[in-house]
């Protein structure tokens, strides 16, 4: 869902800019409470990199359509929310930059819509999720793939409204809500079964990595499980 | 557990912070090199709306359309496959070294609070 130059004014690209710039300086004051444990594990350059490789595979999705993976709930999960939107932040600005793709003018609104509108809506689904299911690791699983699927087809709704407020051409609102909704729910399907399988593997190998596993009870270590060995400081 | 030592604190941890790193680094570039040559050339969920309700034409190029790397293809290599070998581990790298550097500035931020 990259947005190139040219879809939006520049009052609308102006205004998104400072939505996605306020955004990155609050979530650099308010990551200092999640990436406090970044020295572990180089966690915001995983993840960032991971979702970068993911987010060049295009699945099709039906009639002449693909979409890719977004991330943004996965990132969220894995490194927290205000930490997220810097992960994703960084993936979009190289991708703007280097490989042009998503616009330079439009690089705001790219970050708003998937840095900041899909991290936010992954993150407080994935959360309601938690809260009504038994803490277990499972239900981390679930929280995840619900957030993933309802994040993309929130983040096309936002960009709907953006391109209804300041769209450079003239197509009614309901038109582009319907058709970006609609493809991007399917594309959502995809997010979230890549969203679990990524966030299952990091549960099975490092679930200590994992920033909302502290929202479910720890694993009883069973006396055959293999504990890693402590690693000695270069 | 002291500053210097990255010991594995949970029980649960199957495998070294070291292997996890290299691990997760290892698949993505892969995943980028490899399995992206597998993607789908269908436009992407947006192109289509925009196809379909009639807003594509008013995109403009990117001023970054002029990059050695742009649309994911470096100028003057070819090959499309040795292209994106190039363009997926080029991508990789520059976004684990940000990443790196961005983890570097939060942490010092965090530990100039306590």
């Amino acid at each position: 869902m990259h947005v190139p130059d040219g879809f939006l004014d520049l009052p609308t690209s102006t205004a998104t800019g400072v939505v996605a710039a306020g955004a990155i300086g609050l979530a650099v004051w308010r990551s200092r409470t999640e990436a406090v444990d970044d020295r572990r594990a180089p966690m915001i350059g995983i993840v960032a990199t991971v979702i970068f490789a993911g987010q060049m595979v295009n699945f099709p999705v039906g009639a002449g359509t693909s979409g890719h993976l977004l991330g943004a709930t996965l990132a969220a999960l894995l490194v927290g929310p205000w930490t997220a939107v810097l992960v994703l932040s960084v993936v979009l600005i190289v991708q703007a930059l280097l490989f042009a793709d998503g616009g330079i003018t439009a690089l705001g609104t790219n970050i708003t819509l998937m840095g900041v509108v899909g991290v936010a809506v992954g993150w407080l689904v994935a959360r309601a999720v938690i809260a009504l299911l038994p803490k277990r690791r499972w239900a981390l699983l679930v929280a995840g793939g619900v957030g993933a699927l309802l994040s993309v087809p929130a983040a096309a709704a936002v960009f709907s409204l953006l391109f209804a407020i300041g769209g450079q051409a003239p197509v009614e609102l309901g038109a582009v809500l319907a058709a970006m909704v609609g493809w991007h729910a399917i594309i959502g399907v995809g997010e979230a079964a890549i969203t679990v399988a990524i966030l299952a593997a990091v549960l099975a190998t490092r679930p200590d990595l994992v920033y909302a596993a502290r929202f479910i009870q720890p694993a009883t270590t069973s006396p055959t499980e293999v504990v890693a060995r402590p690693e000695v400081a270069a | 557990m002291t500053g210097t030592s990255s010991t594995v604190r949970s029980g649960t941890a199957r495998i070294t912070t070291l292997a996890f790193t290299i691990g997760a680094l290892v698949a993505a570039v892969v995943i980028a090199v490899l399995v992206s040559l597998a993607a789908s050339h269908q436009p992407d969920g947006l192109e289509y709306v925009a196809e379909a309700t009639g807003f594509e034409d008013a995109a403009v190029e990117s001023a970054a359309a002029g990059s050695p790397l742009a649309d994911y293809a470096v100028a003057g290599i070819d090959d499309p496959i040795l292209s994106n070998v190039v363009v997926g581990f080029l991508g990789c790298a520059v976004v684990f070294l940000i990443g790196i550097g961005v983890g570097a500035i939060v942490r010092r931020r965090a530990a100039s609070r306590s």
